[in-house]
């Protein structure tokens, strides 16, 4: 009996960076199409923008651990909430404020995290609702801070390094998020293959396997949920410096559940999945409410049940299935 | 030296059921036991009284001389203490390769690194893909776990088990469910473990507890009823009424 045995594993072809220079790219020209083809929305897509940091956050806890939670606004809010803060008792420079933003969202999604990944299923679900609340009713309470029902407003950024101020167009504040987004999407990018971001994928498929090979779980999820915060608040920061107020909507718990559908409409689990469920979701909402102002919130429903039907793991899951189907035909050449 | 892996009047209990009563065992660095006993007899509830994954009602678990019982499962995995599971636990939506190397990393401690590549870092490659060609996984590597046959699952759970260098290896049937060609590949691989290790695999099959032990314990109704070499085992005439008499008895149906 001669038996070949072969020692090696061909490895995965793959240009250094490849992805990395494709996600900035994709995001880019999709950038480009906004800022030139609908000069007149750019407040709307920079919202979008400010959003879509939300919704990538929370699939970093959710469709990359396994995370259920209601209550993901909190780092977003807290992110808001802490910029505007900064920006009207006197910092005003914008690369600052999204720095504070970035520590204030990251310090709050370690003390959710610290709460929320202590449990599993409807009681994690439960407790993420509630530290939403809480955070929501300590927005409203601490009205001389945070401007309670009014929002928090006054909210003026100087010059983004001192040469490009804020227009009333929105096109400065369009291109800082879109350049901001950019960074972290790559980062991000990064980030999931890296081998903590892998392990956390591990543990969402078992996490007692994820145990039986020396795996700490609680504490790499706390983590992960400090991650998330980060750029949750980076998003909120965003949204704070470009729309110049702070409302309690930005804690509420109707922001997270919007996420959460945004989330699952586009493909948890995956960061284009994230991208795509904002912009689509958003984009669709944009329009049906211009169209009908009275029926909108029946037609986005209509969709998601559409979608669910047809696409239960997301709009991008066909899409990659097809790519993949590509690229094996294009190796087996 | 001590032992690698002491168990002292371990006992464990579920409401009124007793599953486990009392049971004593040593394993000593070079071992290869196999443990047997019918169905229902208590094997894998001390597997998972050993990992920690239970806690015992009574007695303490030893590993090299030192308290492990309060441990929690990570805190055993790193002290050397490795597991593979009866029905396949694995990460089910990654790759082969992803599933090795997610234990390698573990091993060698890059696990927590936050923008470095992973399965793809040379010296994790390295490792996995010699693991996977041995187990003639090389070929799934890049594949998603739940796209494999339930057999080939089987050996990425014993694929994982080495890649974590274990000192005490618990093999929980690995080779049920596998195909019958593909079956030695499991005593081949356990062969090739380094000699200082000890590995204790429950077993159906005699045929493999006969080529892979050198001791046998019998568990019949959460006891230990017998410690013996396999020849020996066979002889005994208690281990035949709990066990193996069962065993010829279903034989002799038609």
């Amino acid at each position: 009996m001669s038996e070949i045995v072969v020692n090696h594993v061909s490895p995965k072809r793959s240009i250094p960076f490849g992805q990395e220079a494709a996600g900035a790219l994709t995001i880019i020209a999709l950038g480009a199409i906004g800022y030139f083809l609908y000069p007149d929305d750019l407040a709307f897509l920079t919202r979008l923008i400010g959003i879509a940091f939300l919704v990538l956050s929370l699939d970093l806890v959710t469709g990359y651990c396994g995370v259920a939670t209601l209550g993901h606004a909190a780092q977003f809010g807290v992110g808001a909430y802490a910029t505007g803060i900064a920006c009207v008792r006197g910092i005003t420079d914008p690369v600052a404020l999204l720095a504070i933003g970035l520590f204030a969202g990251a310090v709050m999604g370690l003390i959710s995290g610290a709460l929320i990944a202590r449990f599993r299923g409807l009681p994690q679900l439960v407790l993420s609702i509630a530290v939403g609340q809480l955070v929501a009713a300590l927005a409203n309470k601490l009205s001389w801070l945070t401007g309670g029902s009014d929002g928090l407003s006054g909210i003026t950024p100087g010059k983004v390094f001192g040469i490009f101020g804020f227009d009333m167009y929105s096109r400065t504040a369009f291109l800082f998020s879109l350049g901001v987004l950019v960074i972290v999407f790559v980062l991000l990018q990064r980030f999931v293959r890296s081998p903590f971001g892998l392990m956390c994928r591990g543990i969402k498929d078992d996490d007692l396997r994820a145990r039986m090979i020396g795996v700490s779980i609680y504490p790499r999820l706390v983590l992960m949920y400090g991650v998330a915060g980060a750029v949750a608040g980076v998003g909120g920061a965003l949204t704070a410096i470009s729309t110049g107020v702070v409302g309690l909507d930005s804690v509420s718990f109707e922001r997270s559940a919007e996420v959460l559908v945004m989330l699952v409409l586009g493909g948890a689990g995956h960061l284009w999945g994230a991208l795509a469920g904002t912009i689509i979701f958003m984009i669709f909402e944009h329009m049906v409410a211009a169209a009908n102002p009275f029926h909108w919130m029946t037609l986005v429903g209509l969709l998601l049940i559409l979608i669910v039907v047809f696409a239960p793991r997301g709009l991008i899951e066909p899409v990659l299935t097809l790519l993949s189907r590509f690229k094996r035909k294009g190796s087996a050449a | 030296m001590s032992d690698l892996l002491e168990a002292r009047a371990v006992s464990r209990s579920f409401g009124g059921l007793q599953v486990t009563c009392d049971v004593n065992f040593k394993l000593a660095a070079g071992d290869r036991v196999a443990l047997i006993g019918p169905n229902g007899a208590g094997k894998t509830t001390l597997v998972n009284l050993i990992t920690g994954d239970i806690a015992p009602s009574a007695g303490q678990f030893f590993m090299g001389g030192d308290e492990i019982t309060n441990l929690s499962i990570p805190d055993r995995v790193r002290r050397g203490l490795v597991r593979t599971f009866q029905t396949t636990r694995l990460f089910a939506n990654l790759t082969v390769a992803d599933n090795v190397a997610l234990a390698i990393m573990q091993r060698k401690r890059i696990s927590r690194r936050f923008f470095s590549s992973s399965t793809e870092l040379p010296e994790v490659r390295a490792e996995w893909s010699e693991i996977l060609a041995n187990l003639g996984l090389d070929r799934f590597a890049y594949r998603k776990v739940v796209e494999l046959a339930y057999g080939q699952q089987r050996l990425i759970e014993l694929a994982i088990g080495l890649a974590l260098h274990p000192k005490v290896l618990l093999l929980d049937e690995p080779a049920a469910g596998v195909p019958h060609d593909e079956a030695p590949k499991i005593l081949e691989a356990i062969n090739r473990l380094p000699p200082d290790i000890a590995v204790l695999m429950i077993e159906h099959d005699m045929d493999l507890v006969f080529r892979f032990a050198k001791r046998v314990l019998v568990l019949a109704a959460g006891r230990l009823i017998f410690e013996g070499s396999p020849t020996e085992v066979t002889a005994d005439h208690e281990v035949r009424r709990a066990y193996l008499g069962s065993y010829a008895d279903a034989r002799r149906v038609p």
